[in-house]
């Protein structure tokens, strides 16, 4: 780790899926992720493995299926409305409990929307965006650093638990440069053994079957409700979060991936003034860390989810607070950045509420 | 910490010349983020790059109120030159800025023909490592021997006569 590059977002994940052990990447172009494919274009092929652009997003997720069915780990990335267009084969890839990891640097919507960085594709990542039963594990780094650290967890926990990984980044987070550091290379042969894969039979085990297409309900009810528990196992070992100054703090802003820098600017400047202020930051989106705002509810008077969107994640607080405190919102959308002196007003004008101030 | 905004039309290298802060700041303070502007321009279209140094914690990238703005033309000096905060300084190419516009009075304004400068030594195209040079010198808690450091470390020998030239006009940035 003593080592430290200069270097964007999007290269740095690239680095850190190939350090994984990841030898096959099927991309798209798409602004503001481009250079992660760019860096898979130049490296893979230097490094063994496969870089491949595909003829569409569509394409290169059924790639991904593909590979990840013989057992490889692979990677494809993109930027909202190029993730909008895998989620098909997302839902694929979780019916057929394939692990694998989907890069999403998002930026403004709806639609072919703006190429400015945005936090709304939350609903999209945590709730399904696919069709039917299913769940992705969502990392929503906030550096350059820990994009590196999460992507090597997204490829762990996605073999661990046999289910896609998105890592989730806007557009501001794929195109900034910070000093970063890389844990040392894993070689694919190194990776446990997947027993499950259809990689050949060589004739001497039995065949292997990936499906999800289940006519029998009966037995898709099953798989679903075995892969639910499997959830509800994930849900108590994997939620991450960080705290900052939650101990004390009549207040606390919560926020992921970079609108949580933003609002550590704010609190600074609040905590400077002698506002009692914490930051809550989800790490992991789901399985949302739920478990830590309903205990904070027991002390904080308030709580403001701060996020580049029109109020996504704002509804999972709210769920995890269960009517306690009040919860509110401020946001920017559009590919707008949340600006640390609305955040820091925000807070100002809640403390002026009677619902906060007067408990 | 410093905020560092540079502003000016793209092909000027007003990314690399962040990048090349950003670097030797990343040794000489430990802490540094770099934020391009992105968009469909590739040439002539405006372009800018927010660069933060600092021996803490780096929290928003973002950058409201720089302490330094190095301008490289006149449409980005317009932009920016109300954001940067009271008491900081702005450095400005006056080979491609009319440097008899009127100025804020609350901000140093350091008034420095990037351009000229570089044509004299050998390609007008490197007025952006003046630029940087200029704010060495001006921000002081950077080496210029570090800034001379990476730049060398950073080219590959094939191309080490470039950066001796990158070099030389970082000098001649530093001293004006």
């Amino acid at each position: 780790m003593a080592e430290k590059f200069l270097m964007k977002g999007n290269e740095a994940v690239a680095e850190a899926a190939i350090r994984s052990g990841c030898r096959y990447f099927f991309g798209y172009p798409i602004t503001p992720q481009t250079e992660l494919a760019a860096y898979m274009a130049k490296n893979m092929p230097k490094r063994g493995g496969v870089f491949l652009q595909a003829e569409s997003e569509i394409a290169a997720i059924n790639m991904v299926y593909g590979a990840a069915g013989a057992g490889a780990r692979a990677m494809t990335s993109s930027s909202s409305p190029g993730i909008s267009l895998k989620q098909e084969g997302i839902s694929y890839i979780a019916g057929a409990d394939l692990p694998c990891v989907i890069v999403n640097m998002a930026r403004g919507g709806p639609g072919l929307g703006s190429i400015q960085g945005s936090q709304a594709d939350y609903f999209q990542a945590t709730k399904g965006g696919g069709h039917g039963d299913y769940h992705m594990l969502v990392f929503a780094p906030n550096s350059v650093q820990e994009l590196v650290d999460m992507t090597a967890r997204a490829f762990d926990k996605a073999d661990e638990y046999r289910m896609p990984a998105m890592i989730l980044g806007d557009g501001m987070l794929g195109q900034m440069m910070e000093p970063v550091g890389f844990f040392e290379p894993k070689e694919p042969e190194e990776l446990p053994k997947k027993e499950w894969a259809t990689d050949g039979t060589g004739m001497k085990r039995k065949k292997n079957i990936i499906n999800s297409l289940y006519l029998e309900s009966e037995i898709l009810e099953r798989l679903n409700i075995e892969r639910y528990e499997r959830y509800a196992q994930i849900c108590e070992r994997e939620p991450l979060f960080e705290e900052i100054n939650t101990e004390d703090a009549e207040i606390i802003i919560t926020a992921y991936g970079m609108s949580a820098r933003i609002a550590v600017s704010a609190m600074t400047a609040l905590r400077k003034e002698g506002v009692r202020v914490g930051i809550i930051r989800p790490i992991t989106l789901w399985p949302f860390p739920s478990e830590i705002f309903a205990r904070r509810a027991a002390n904080a008077k308030a709580f403001l989810c701060v996020e580049m969107s029109m109020g996504q994640m704002v509804e999972d607080v709210r769920l995890a607070v269960d009517g306690k405190r009040p919860v509110y919102f401020c946001g920017r959308t559009g590919g707008m950045t949340v600006e640390p002196d609305a955040v820091y007003e925000e807070v100002k004008r809640i403390l002026k509420l009677k619902t906060a101030g007067g408990m | 910490m410093a905020e560092i905004m540079l502003a000016g039309f793209g092909g000027q290298g007003v990314l690399f010349a962040g990048k090349v802060i950003a670097k030797a700041g990343m040794e000489a303070l430990k802490n540094v983020s770099w934020l391009p502007s992105y968009g469909p321009e590739m040439r002539g279209g405006t372009c800018n790059c927010k660069v933060i140094v600092s021996d803490g914690q780096i929290a928003s990238p973002d950058i409201a109120e720089p302490d330094f703005l190095l301008a490289m033309n006149a449409p980005s000096l317009d932009k920016f030159e109300g954001k940067v905060r009271a008491g900081g300084t702005i450095i400005m190419d006056s080979s491609l800025i009319d440097s008899k516009r009127t100025f804020r009075k609350d901000v140093n304004i350091v008034c420095i023909p990037a351009k000229k400068i570089a044509e004299k030594i050998g390609d007008g195209r490197l007025g952006n490592m003046v630029m940087t040079g200029c704010f060495i010198s001006r921000y002081g808690k950077i080496p210029l021997a570090k800034v001379v450091d990476c730049m060398r470390r950073s080219v590959s020998k094939a191309k080490s006569s470039l950066a001796e030239l990158n070099i030389k006009m970082l000098k001649a940035g530093y001293a004006f």
